[in-house]
């Protein structure tokens, strides 16, 4: 049973249209992403999620609530970290988290929690002294210090740097272990295809595309490209033979094998089977950059 | 309940650990009666002052330093600033609501200026001959009255400045404003009449302090206009605000 339930939302600011028409299901325990590019209704739409931003047309239903008339009960229930959202100067890290467990019914214990995002030795530490990644982490602690069974973030690792954003990473892979569903908003391809369960990319207000990472590069891009160099004179026709093939062709002592599906074990066992060895072989695929770029005619953010 | 608590608690802190605004809000007044009143000539009463002795003159004033300080220029900022970068609105994501923030932010800033105006009763009564105030009723509504409508125009402030540096190019002339028709800058002795005139009119009222602190019951149409001009600034920003 889904969890976050999105139907035909419709929202607009005076007359600029932020979101179009957008529908989502996002089961229990996943990690769903809201990819796309800037401008193109995520935040809106999670927004819409959150309960803090009235749809003009359409249903969200979470956890079998309306966002907007159970807001108390579900503010129990959903944790949420905004966008550029921050702390008083002087707040220190500790300070913070227990302000906020005494916000819920049945919250998190806030020192485990410290320790856990990896802020143990900056607890007494003022938010204006910690580094971007604190800073992060201390607002993903904040979101869960409630316990939630849903956690939204938006823009997750915006402003960090790579190994602030791995760390951020490995850190929502453990917070899925606890079973907390994630509604994720973001515009990177390389969070969005390691972390994400499945995404709704959306462009214009609308999505575009609706599937697991894998699932959107080969709707996008299904052929895949092997280059190898034989260890004995291949025929070509041992590969246009193979149902999964689609197109051999030589560039010096190079094959390069274009395919579907399956290709690379299909072209690999057949090299085996005739005691061929492929050298320097390599597989080409599209990405999801290509896969995004594809479905919205923009370049990814960097 | 104890998330309020909490919010208070935390937000208390925060205020505290700004040294600078409890610093002049309440220090520098107290610190200001003292070096005027160890001078004797300002202990001494004086026509001028409708035979007050300058001090017993310029106590309320300095009490104005504290309630301008609070409701003008701390309260506007402190709520801008958190506006500005998202406090409020992810405080709007829990359980718990802004509202209960813009509550101990009003409670602090009640609490400052009650401490301030204890403070500088009791100090003033024990060492430099200011007398208690001689009408406690009429300085209490004078004090609550034009707390309210100051208070109620940093909240007008604060509902306005969309950022921390808006609601500073508001609040600092609207704060000079406020000290000099309180008779801070210049002792209102020295200002024209037009200009003591209008200082009694325009809060916190610093005329009701005075007539209350050494003469007799304020007058009711100062305590009026503080009364209106608290609920129209507070009508209109409570309209006005948003919490992001």
């Amino acid at each position: 049973m889904p969890v976050i339930e999105v139907t035909n939302l419709h929202k607009r600011y005076g007359g600029t249209v932020a979101v179009q028409d957008v529908s989502f299901d996002v089961a229990a325990g996943e990690i769903f992403g809201v990819l796309g590019p800037n401008g193109a209704g995520k935040t809106t739409t999670v927004e819409c999620v959150a309960g803090l931003r009235v749809p003009d047309g359409g249903e969200v239903s979470v956890l079998g609530l309306d966002p907007r008339r159970d807001a108390a009960r579900l503010r129990q229930l959903v944790g949420v970290q905004l966008q550029e959202s921050q702390l008083p100067d002087r707040l220190r890290v500790a300070e913070a988290l227990e302000m906020y467990a005494s916000f819920y019914r049945d919250p998190a214990d806030p020192a485990r929690l410290i320790d856990e995002l990896g802020l143990g030795e900056k607890r007494n530490t003022p938010y204006q002294k910690l580094s971007g990644g604190q800073k992060q982490r201390l607002s993903i602690a904040l979101a869960l210090v409630g316990n939630p069974k849903i956690a939204i973030l938006d823009e997750l690792t915006t402003g960090l740097d790579p190994q602030a954003r791995r760390d951020t990473w490995g850190l929502i892979e453990r917070v899925r272990e606890r079973r907390v569903t994630i509604l994720l908003v973001t515009h990177f391809m390389e969070e969005a295809e390691r972390l994400c369960d499945r995404l709704a990319v959306i462009d214009k207000g609308r999505v575009v595309a609706l599937d697991s990472p894998s699932g959107l590069v080969s709707a996008v891009a299904p052929e895949q490209r092997i280059r190898f160099r034989p260890s004995a004179p291949v025929d070509d026709r041992l590969l246009t033979d193979l149902p999964q093939v689609t197109a051999v062709t030589r560039s010096g002592s190079q094959v390069v094998v274009t395919g579907t599906g399956d290709v690379l074990h299909a072209v690999t066992s057949v090299l085996a089977r005739n005691q061929i060895i492929a050298a320097d072989l390599r597989l080409e695929q599209a990405t999801l950059d290509d896969a995004f770029v594809e479905l919205t005619g923009h370049r990814p953010a960097e | 309940m104890r998330a309020f608590g909490q919010i208070l608690k935390i937000e208390t802190r925060l205020y505290l650990r700004d040294l600078a605004a409890p610093l002049i809000t309440i220090a520098l007044p107290l610190l200001l009666l003292a070096v005027f009143g160890l001078i004797p000539a300002m202990r001494a009463s004086n026509p001028d002052f409708g035979d007050r002795s300058f001090i017993q003159y310029f106590t309320p004033s300095l009490l104005v330093i504290t309630l301008a300080m609070t409701a003008v220029n701390v309260l506007p900022t402190v709520l801008a600033t958190y506006r500005e970068r998202g406090v409020l609105r992810r405080l709007a994501t829990t359980p718990a609501s802004p509202a209960a923030l813009l509550a101990a932010q009003l409670i602090i800033s009640l609490a400052t200026i009650l401490i301030s105006a204890v403070l500088l009763i009791v100090v003033g009564r024990l060492a430099f001959d200011v007398p208690l105030p001689r009408h406690p009723l009429g300085f209490a509504l004078a004090l609550a009255l034009g707390t309210a409508a100051l208070l109620a125009l940093g909240l007008l402030v604060a509902a306005v400045a969309p950022t921390n540096k808006a609601a500073q190019a508001i609040a600092v002339p609207l704060f000079m404003l406020v000290l000099f028709f309180g008779g801070v800058y210049v002792p209102r002795f020295l200002l024209p009449d037009f200009l003591v005139r209008i200082g009694s009119y325009t809060p916190p009222g610093v005329q009701a302090l005075l007539d209350a602190w050494t003469a007799d019951a304020p007058q009711p149409l100062h305590l009026a206009i503080m009364a209106v001009i608290a609920v129209l600034a507070g009508t209109v920003a409570a309209k006005l605000f948003r919490w992001e």
